[in-house]
């Protein structure tokens, strides 16, 4: 064999070496997806799973519908601080973000979206439970407010530079006021952008466990008073997958199911979202 | 002229931007001031374990509640293992996946790997931890934990008795959960590489292979780096899945198929448990050692990362 042959030879074995070795990467995917979606049908497929609260071991009917609500006020209070926060942070980074800090705030920022979430969890914990001796639905908002926060602000950051500077120039140019400018003109444009954004924070939030653990701590009854703990999808998932009953198992893996839909659902919905705006951004400029 | 619009505009231009301006700039302080926040309010919870142990909290074996007698040492140690294997598996397939993601042409199919690995990022972690408990575990006790250790369990690595939930399901877990970060950022690293780099390589007569591993990789070495750094970062803050899988017993042991303790682990176990001053102070610490070490390690992977995708003027 000579030389020549030998190198083509090296590069299609590394080449298919190299592409086998990616397509591993999906095979994890697959299979958990495949389990989840077999272990938890049995306990999606009744209409009690979601109506209904929790029962004690034994008594058919149960169901996770105070855990569904829980997830829903929970992250719903979280979104309500960290979406304007965060959309205004990022904003401000896009648009006046030339000056020192704000690399300090970009990096603040990323190391915030690394930080360990049972770490967030503490902080919640001595912020707003400690001094009120009481779990609560608000400091588990708390928690996820501060993990969805900088998820927001570099996405909207992202999503406000991708708007031409013609639009904003424009804008300036008819003597409308910079905060009018960017609140009425920017913000519309780069809006799938920042809905991208909003959904995968949201997406995020919603699948913790970590910062629940000793905030909103976890409720067996159904309640809607956010100074009181509460339930949510991943404290369910679990607290009964660690349990030696075979139907709470059932139930956690329904309720991981559940989890599982709505983080690809929020997946998919902000990957078109983006598309959108990449689009827009192509016409504009 | 210049006079003449001045004198036709009744009010001089709006005050309003400054205002606006000071406003939005105080709400981006948000992070920076959530970051410092969550140290100084954990140390200060901890404050009573550090004042009280020391410096020897981080080289005491012990966790002993009963006795009050608490040191970090096992929880550092399972920590650092786990992250560390995990990375071991990752880091080959994220590389090979950055490299694959990063190729032209064959849109459709890089298209489906791509929005693969992210939902792989977008499975909650609990979800992960279900699925190693029941699923994994099982499985590699079976075929892979149980042979090994009987045919090489004199070796300390692999010796028996080999558990279902060890420090081995633990990695697996991590590593299937870090593979994301890892792919996702050498993917930028790869792409940013700069096209004329290649293009001479391949002009030379250099074979794909040749210019991956000659040129494309060394030029991003240092990003790659940072990338495996980043997801290192991930791992070792990772608390629900690890803590599903890995046993939880405070041992410090050689083999990767007995169970082993987490910081973040023990934090989610005996946290609401913990009563006293002590107990739960001891806890805070190692939340606030955790958050220091994963603070070092993620500010020293972003600094590289950003080296390498934003080129400054200076290199």
């Amino acid at each position: 064999m000579n030389r020549s042959s030998r190198r083509r030879a090296l590069d299609l074995a590394a080449r298919g070496t190299v592409y086998a070795v990616a397509t591993l990467a999906l095979l994890p995917l697959s299979l958990v997806l495949i389990y989840t979606v077999v272990n938890g049908w049995p306990a999606v497929s009744h209409l009690d799973f979601f109506i209904h609260v929790e029962r004690p071991v034994g008594i058919p009917g149960a169901g996770v519908a105070h855990a569904l609500i829980g997830t829903v006020i929970t992250v719903g209070l979280a979104s309500v601080v960290a979406l304007p926060l965060g959309i205004i942070g990022g904003i401000h980074l896009a648009e006046y973000g030339a000056h020192r800090w704000a690399a300090w705030v970009r990096l603040a920022s990323d190391v915030l979206v690394g930080a360990p979430s049972i770490a967030i969890g503490l902080f919640a914990y001595a912020l707003f439970v400690a001094p009120f001796h009481q779990f609560s639905a608000l400091a588990g908002s708390a928690a996820l407010a501060i993990l969805m926060l900088p998820v927001v602000v570099r996405t909207t950051e992202g999503a406000v530079a991708l708007v031409p500077p013609g639009l904003r120039e424009s804008g300036l140019a008819l003597g409308l006021a910079r905060w009018r400018v960017s609140l009425r003109l920017i913000l519309p444009a780069a809006a799938p952008g920042v809905i991208t954004g909003a959904l995968l924070a949201i997406s995020r939030a919603a699948g913790e466990t970590a910062p629940l653990l000793f905030t909103s701590f976890g409720n067996r009854f159904l309640n809607l008073n956010p100074t009181r703990p509460i339930s949510a999808l991943p404290l369910i998932v679990y607290h009964d997958a660690l349990t030696p009953y075979p139907a709470l198992v059932t139930q956690a893996w329904g309720a991981a199911l559940v989890l599982i839909l709505l983080a690809l659902i929020m997946n998919l919905a902000s990957r078109f979202a983006l598309r959108r705006q990449l689009r827009m951004a192509e016409r504009l400029s | 002229m210049a006079a003449e619009v001045e004198q036709t505009q009744p009010r001089p231009p709006t005050p309003a931007p400054d205002g606006y301006r000071w406003f939005t700039s105080a709400v981006s302080l948000a992070p920076p001031l959530v970051l410092t926040c969550l140290v100084v309010v954990i140390g200060r919870e901890a404050w009573p374990a550090i004042s009280h142990y020391g410096l020897r909290f981080l080289i005491v074996r012990a966790w002993n509640p009963v006795r009050l007698d608490f040191g970090a040492l096992t929880f550092i140690y399972g920590t650092l293992v786990t992250s560390a294997l995990a990375l071991l598996a990752a880091f080959p397939v994220g590389v090979a996946v950055a490299l694959f993601l990063a190729e032209p042409g064959a849109r459709r199919v890089r298209s489906v790997m791509g929005t693969g690995i992210e939902l792989l990022a977008a499975i909650p972690s609990v979800v992960y931890g279900i699925w190693g408990l029941y699923v994994l575990a099982p499985w590699l006790l079976l075929h892979v934990s149980g042979p090994v250790s009987q045919r090489l369990g004199t070796l300390p690595l692999f010796a028996g008795p080999a558990r279902q939930s060890s420090i081995l399901t633990a990695s697996v877990v991590l590593a299937v959960m870090v593979l994301p970060t890892l792919a996702a950022v050498s993917r930028e690293v790869v792409r940013a590489i700069p096209a004329g780099l290649k293009e001479a390589s391949f002009a030379l007569g250099a074979t794909w292979w040749e210019t991956t591993w000659r040129v494309v990789l060394p030029a991003a070495r240092p990003g790659i780096f940072g990338a495996t750094i980043l997801a290192l970062g991930r791992a070792l803050g990772e608390t629900i899945a690890v803590t599903m899988t890995i046993g939880n017993r405070p041992e410090v042991q050689s083999s990767v198929f007995g169970s082993a303790y987490t910081l973040a682990s023990v934090i989610a176990n005996e946290f609401t448990e913990a009563t006293g001053q002590l107990y739960p102070a001891a806890l805070l610490e190692l939340g606030l050692i955790l958050i220091m070490i994963t603070l070092l390690v993620n500010v020293g992977a972003l600094l590289l990362v950003r080296r390498v995708t934003e080129p400054g003027p200076a290199r």
